[in-house]
């Protein structure tokens, strides 16, 4: 099976209090902002690389992963580090990171679709930055191709996936054609979630994205990793979406020690207004 | 600060040492410190995350990479996970393998170092002795030849990983007296007449295992020694310049942590009125700290390089590099545990146990004294 992942590389959630906002609230600035791949979009690598071997033997592959996203040079470093987890290639697409929207980027993906012929699409259900949640949902559509959202199991059928999708009170499991678009959810990278046609149903993975050793780390170095820009996947790069502004969140007040339940009470009633 | 002789493999390195450390090791760090003993399971872990064979050859099942890489995850290790013993204690094969690697024959190194670096097996490195510590050219534990055998009779202590390891590179006394009787010989588990003394209570350290092992009448394979007879010193002074660095490099990790914590203890905790960050007091001492820290990483870095590179002057730089760590990690950790006031004088403060497992530091690998003299002998005077 040959996949492609699209993924992007967000703000690194844990230095969240060095976002700063540029002082015209145009935009956010970036400088000095570590980066990393969006969580979701490394669990789509990993379920991928799942799909293409057998568990045992992960150095066997039983397909193809590539790799692909949008940015600027920097990006190269999010896409080494998929291509030292086990993807095969990579591809990054030219462009700033400020110059797209959730519909160029599935427009664009469209086109790269329709040159790597992949029989998958999976990637991340969202991005934790934007938490948009619409590029696969607009690539299915693009492609015409069958789609599944917030997958959480997947299992390789001939020619098909049994899709696995959490839902309030129980699990829809749906038997989606390939080729086709899948996005992941976070339960997708549990010991028991993933399983190729070639992996055996007893094979229980260790929990999370797998690590990288270094010598798969030294290795990635030397792994295909191509250009393409923007403009040749998309001749429209036009943008669906305009941020008008930016602001940060209001700061939050300190809060007050009450003596005691009467007053706590009183203040629930009288200043909160919430009973 | 990135170290300068890092490039992006190492960054890489160390995302993938602090993300295993953040969920193997940091969760357990107050429960493994207080029971002296962590999982022998996180050998298979660590090995599985690629984590255990960096810096060894992969022709025996290790990570390739240097020393360079091999402190870069031990820092990670050490800063993300806040358990100094158990990062040592997943680190003893750092002083146990390196014999067998430089001198065994083909034989001994796939026969004793695959299982190691796989995390199956526990390996340790056994030189000092209740009677001979920095003095090595002292020990009086001996092995004698008897047919396909030596028979070893003695006593080893302050084992790192003794009380649970599975092969112990002994030096072993089978010549004359002083540093030309010396050899190195690996003793297995199992072995009779190979015995776990006792496990020793330290100051610091605790969530790794320290042992005095005995040997009596031990009766090893003449197969296990590793190169020559009588030339088991070199094999340990071989092995002085990488321990140094690590060691130094440990200090480095240490006095960083206990550094972070006091920065975001004196941001939190407040007195007069304000944060205590608020007050010069509290900022020269944090400001004194970072200098330390600096300091201690520059001269290790330059070390790193020139060892790498084949500088002739890299064992002084390295004595010269693990005591500049020492003592910035005593002072760092010393003044951590002054900022944090009464809370850093608990059991449970992180900075409470970096304060005693900083005090090793001086002592162990070669004490600040031994290092000085061999500063002073290759300056020549």
């Amino acid at each position: 099976m040959k996949i492609l992942v699209p993924l992007k590389r967000v703000a690194d959630p844990d230095n969240a209090n060095k976002i700063k906002i540029a002082p015209d609230g145009a935009k956010i600035d970036t400088t000095g902002l570590e980066w990393k791949p969006n969580p979701f979009d490394e669990y789509a690598v990993e379920a991928a690389l799942r799909l293409t071997e057998n568990g045992a033997t992960p150095k066997v592959r039983g397909g193809e992963v590539v790799v692909v996203t949008f940015g600027p040079k920097e990006a190269d470093t999010t896409l080494r580090q998929m291509l030292a987890t086990g993807a095969d290639r990579a591809v990054r697409v030219d462009t700033t990171d400020d110059a797209l929207d959730g519909s160029l980027v599935a427009r664009a993906l469209k086109a790269l679709v329709e040159r790597e012929k992949p029989d998958l699409v999976l990637m991340g259900k969202q991005a934790v930055d934007g938490d948009s949640n619409q590029v696969g949902q607009i690539l299915a559509e693009l492609l015409g191709w069958p789609m599944a959202t917030f997958a959480a199991t997947l299992q390789e059928e001939a020619g098909a996936l049994l899709v696995g999708r959490e839902v309030d009170g129980g699990v829809i499991t749906l038997r989606v054609k390939l080729p086709a678009v899948v996005t992941v959810d976070l339960r997708i990278v549990a010991p028991t979630s993933v399983y190729s046609l070639a992996t055996a149903r007893t094979h229980k993975y260790a929990d999370g994205v797998r690590f990288s050793a270094l010598p798969a780390i030294m290795a990635a170095k030397k792994k295909p990793l191509i250009e393409v820009p923007l403009a040749e996947l998309s001749p429209d790069t036009s943008l669906r979406i305009a941020y008008s502004k930016f602001e940060p969140p209001p700061v939050r007040k300190a809060g007050v020690k009450v003596p005691d339940v009467a007053v706590l009470v009183d203040k629930l009633v009288n200043e909160a207004k919430v009973l | 600060m990135t170290p300068l002789h890092e490039n992006e493999e190492h960054a890489r390195l160390r995302a993938e040492a602090r993300r295993f450390a953040r969920t193997e090791i940091r969760p357990h760090a107050d429960a493994w410190e207080e029971d002296e003993e962590f999982p022998r399971e996180l050998y298979a872990r660590a090995a599985a995350a690629g984590l255990i064979g960096i810096g060894y050859p992969e022709a025996y099942g290790g990570g390739g990479g240097d020393v360079s890489h091999a402190i870069a995850a031990s820092e990670e290790m050490i800063l993300e996970g806040t358990s100094v013993g158990t990062c040592v204690g997943l680190g003893s094969h750092g002083i146990a393998l390196p014999p067998i690697l430089k001198f065994g024959t083909e034989e001994q190194k796939q026969r004793f170092v695959p299982p190691v670096l796989r995390g199956e097996k526990i390996a340790a490195l056994a030189i000092t002795e209740p009677a001979a510590g920095s003095d090595v050219a002292g020990i009086a534990t001996r092995a004698v030849r008897d047919g396909d055998h030596y028979v070893i009779d003695g006593s080893k202590t302050f084992i790192t990983s003794g009380t649970r390891a599975d092969l112990v590179t002994v030096a072993v006394r089978t010549g004359g007296a002083g540093h030309a009787g010396i050899s190195m010989i690996v003793v297995e588990r199992g072995t009779p007449g190979f015995s776990v003394t006792r496990k020793l209570a330290k100051t610091g350290w605790w969530a790794s295992d320290t042992a005095e092992l005995a040997f009596e009448s031990c009766r090893v394979p003449a197969a296990n020694l590793i190169g020559e007879e009588n030339a088991g010193f070199y094999a340990i002074m071989a092995n002085f310049v990488t321990e140094r660095l690590y060691l130094a490099s440990n200090c480095c990790a240490i006095s960083e942590l206990a550094y972070r914590e006091s920065v975001s203890w004196a941001r939190e905790r407040r007195a007069f009125g304000k944060p205590i960050a608020g007050f010069q007091v509290t900022r020269h001492k944090l400001a004194d700290m970072a200098s330390s820290i600096a300091a201690a990483r520059a001269l290790l870095s330059d070390v790193v390089v020139r060892f790498l590179g084949g500088d002739a002057s890299a064992p002084k730089l390295a004595a010269m590099a693990k005591n500049v760590a020492t003592d910035a990690c005593s002072f760092v950790c010393d003044q951590a545990v002054q900022i944090h006031g009464g809370t850093g004088y608990m059991r449970g403060t992180v900075v409470e146990r970096l304060f005693r497992d900083a005090r090793l530091y001086p002592i162990g690998g070669g004490t600040r004294e031994i290092m000085n003299e061999i500063i002073a002998k290759l300056e020549g005077y």
